[in-house]
């Protein structure tokens, strides 16, 4: 049933992953298949699971049940030598998700170092790499980001459109296989947003493979090589995004739209009127 | 009741000799109890059981017994297994394990209270659980942890006066060597607590600074 606007190879695989808490069921077996350079994008109402599937894919939070690989590689487990399998510890966990960069929602920046130190940490403390290689690096990821001018900023002295763009380069600079995004525009002021999602567009646009959750219908139409509507902790319909869009064939699919329809027309209004900025 | 001015002008430039050795031992205590607290307070948030309970045992230990017995303990229980030290070293050994234990509750809170989000965020560039503490967690608590670190070592200096019990000759020793000598106990007592004051008031002066000198994130 997995819908794929994409061929090529899968870079990531979910099978199965559910996610209970106490007795609430959050996740219900979801399978997820993500090919290279695929942009997917997650939509559905609060409460629907789509911030929980991703904390799961990168083992944030422990699935209750399910497979996750990343190239073929497993995640949150290790094969033993009779080919059976156990859970990773913390110590292989961390090596297993450098695979994946993650987004947060509110960026959860190191208040306590630069942005440019945001950035180069993970290749310095986690990668062995020498610091000034490091910083090197971390330097030419902010500028993919447009923020040359303020690598030496704490993140306090950032506005929260600036503090995700350097989230995001933190989160690109290992060179990741697939990129997750939980809501990265839901803790901004809608000034700010613009500049957000032009990055995330940008990396996808150059072949990032990226997991979007997002309530940014228009950007998700818009981005998106694959949409999935998750509903209850289950996807319930998934396709191109102008078929989901256009021509939703689930009705929870169409009540859930059916809500955003007056915001989505206003959005498209709006990115008419405004004409693209450049920010530094 | 009068004063004896002529005891007390003697008593000022004896009580500063002791004044001097408990500045001495409050600081080698404080610097050695400020290095063991730090170890163990980040140990007491490890993700192994084994040493996050070996930790707590030990602060367990340390809040559930009294001072004057811990020294008592290190100064004539520890020669029996073959470790001596002398008077000042028992006396400071006592002193840092027994701060240790309140320094590592305090570490453990503070680091402890990190926002979330922060632990995630450097999983998530696939650092491990000893460096999120030390280069993630533990710059962002130095900050509230100084207020808490100061009250330990403040107290851990009033508690030094205890060390007289095994002679070390600090500032309340020195005061009680001169009671014993002109028996003037009202005198000499009400010099060692103004002494004292001075020596805390300063203390907790230099913490405020410190403090206000601490970034705030």
């Amino acid at each position: 049933m997995a819908t794929r606007a994409h061929s090529g190879d899968l870079v990531l695989t979910v099978r199965g992953l559910t996610k209970t808490f106490a007795d609430k069921t959050v996740l219900q077996a979801i399978d997820l298949d993500v090919a290279r350079g695929e942009t997917v994008v997650i939509i559905g109402a609060s409460g629907s699971g789509k911030t929980t599937l991703l904390r799961c894919i990168n083992h944030l939070e422990s699935p209750s049940a399910g497979l996750v690989d990343l190239e073929g590689r497993p995640i949150g487990r290790i094969e033993r030598q009779d080919g059976s399998f156990r859970p990773a510890n913390e110590r292989e966990l961390a090596r297993q998700r450098r695979g994946i960069g993650f987004v947060f929602q509110r960026f959860n920046l190191f208040p306590h170092l630069t942005a440019l130190d945001n950035v180069a940490i993970g290749l310095y403390k986690v990668r062995g790499v020498p610091k000034a290689e490091a910083r090197e690096r971390a330097a030419e990821q902010l500028m993919r980001v447009f923020l040359g001018e303020h690598m030496m900023k704490l993140p306090g002295q950032l506005s929260g459109g600036q503090q995700q763009r350097v989230a995001i380069a933190r989160a690109i600079v290992f060179g990741p296989v697939v990129v997750l995004y939980d809501e990265p525009t839901s803790a901004l002021d809608p000034e700010l947003v613009r500049e957000v999602l032009d990055v995330i567009r940008m990396l996808a646009g150059e072949g990032m493979t990226s997991v979007i959750v997002t309530h940014e219908m228009s950007f998700a139409r818009e981005v998106a090589n694959r949409v999935i509507f998750l509903d209850a902790g289950a996807i319930v319909e998934q396709g191109l995004p102008a078929q989901v869009f256009g021509a939703p064939r689930e009705p929870r699919t169409r009540r859930f739209l059916e809500h955003f329809r007056s915001s989505l027309a206003n959005v498209e209004q709006s990115d008419a009127q405004s004409k693209p900025e450049t920010e530094t | 009741m009068t004063i004896d001015w002529a005891v007390v002008e003697t008593a000022i430039p004896l009580l500063a000799k002791g004044t001097l050795v408990t500045l001495q031992v409050s600081l080698v205590a404080g610097v050695l109890a400020s290095i063991l607290g730090f170890v163990l307070g980040l140990c007491a948030l490890s993700n192994m059981r084994l040493i996050r309970g070996v930790v707590l045992g030990y602060v367990d230990f340390v809040r559930g017994t009294p001072l004057l017995i811990q020294i008592f303990l290190v100064f004539f229980a520890l020669p029996v297994i073959g470790i001596r030290l002398s008077e000042i070293w028992a006396g400071i050994a006592a002193l840092a394990f027994n701060t240790a234990g309140y320094i590592a509750e305090t570490v453990r809170g503070c680091v402890g209270s990190v926002e979330r989000g922060q632990t995630e965020a450097a999983k998530s560039i696939g650092m491990t659980h000893p460096q999120i503490l030390v280069s993630i967690l533990l710059p962002q608590a130095m900050r509230p942890i100084i207020p808490p670190l100061t009250n330990e070592l403040i107290s851990m200096m009033k508690s030094s006066s205890l060390l007289s019990v095994i002679s070390v000759y600090e500032l309340t020793r020195a005061g009680q060597a001169i009671i014993s000598v002109h028996f003037v106990p009202f005198e000499i007592y009400l010099l060692l607590a103004l002494y004292y004051y001075v020596l805390i008031k300063t203390l907790s002066w230099l913490s405020r600074r410190l403090e206000r000198r601490m970034p705030v994130f």
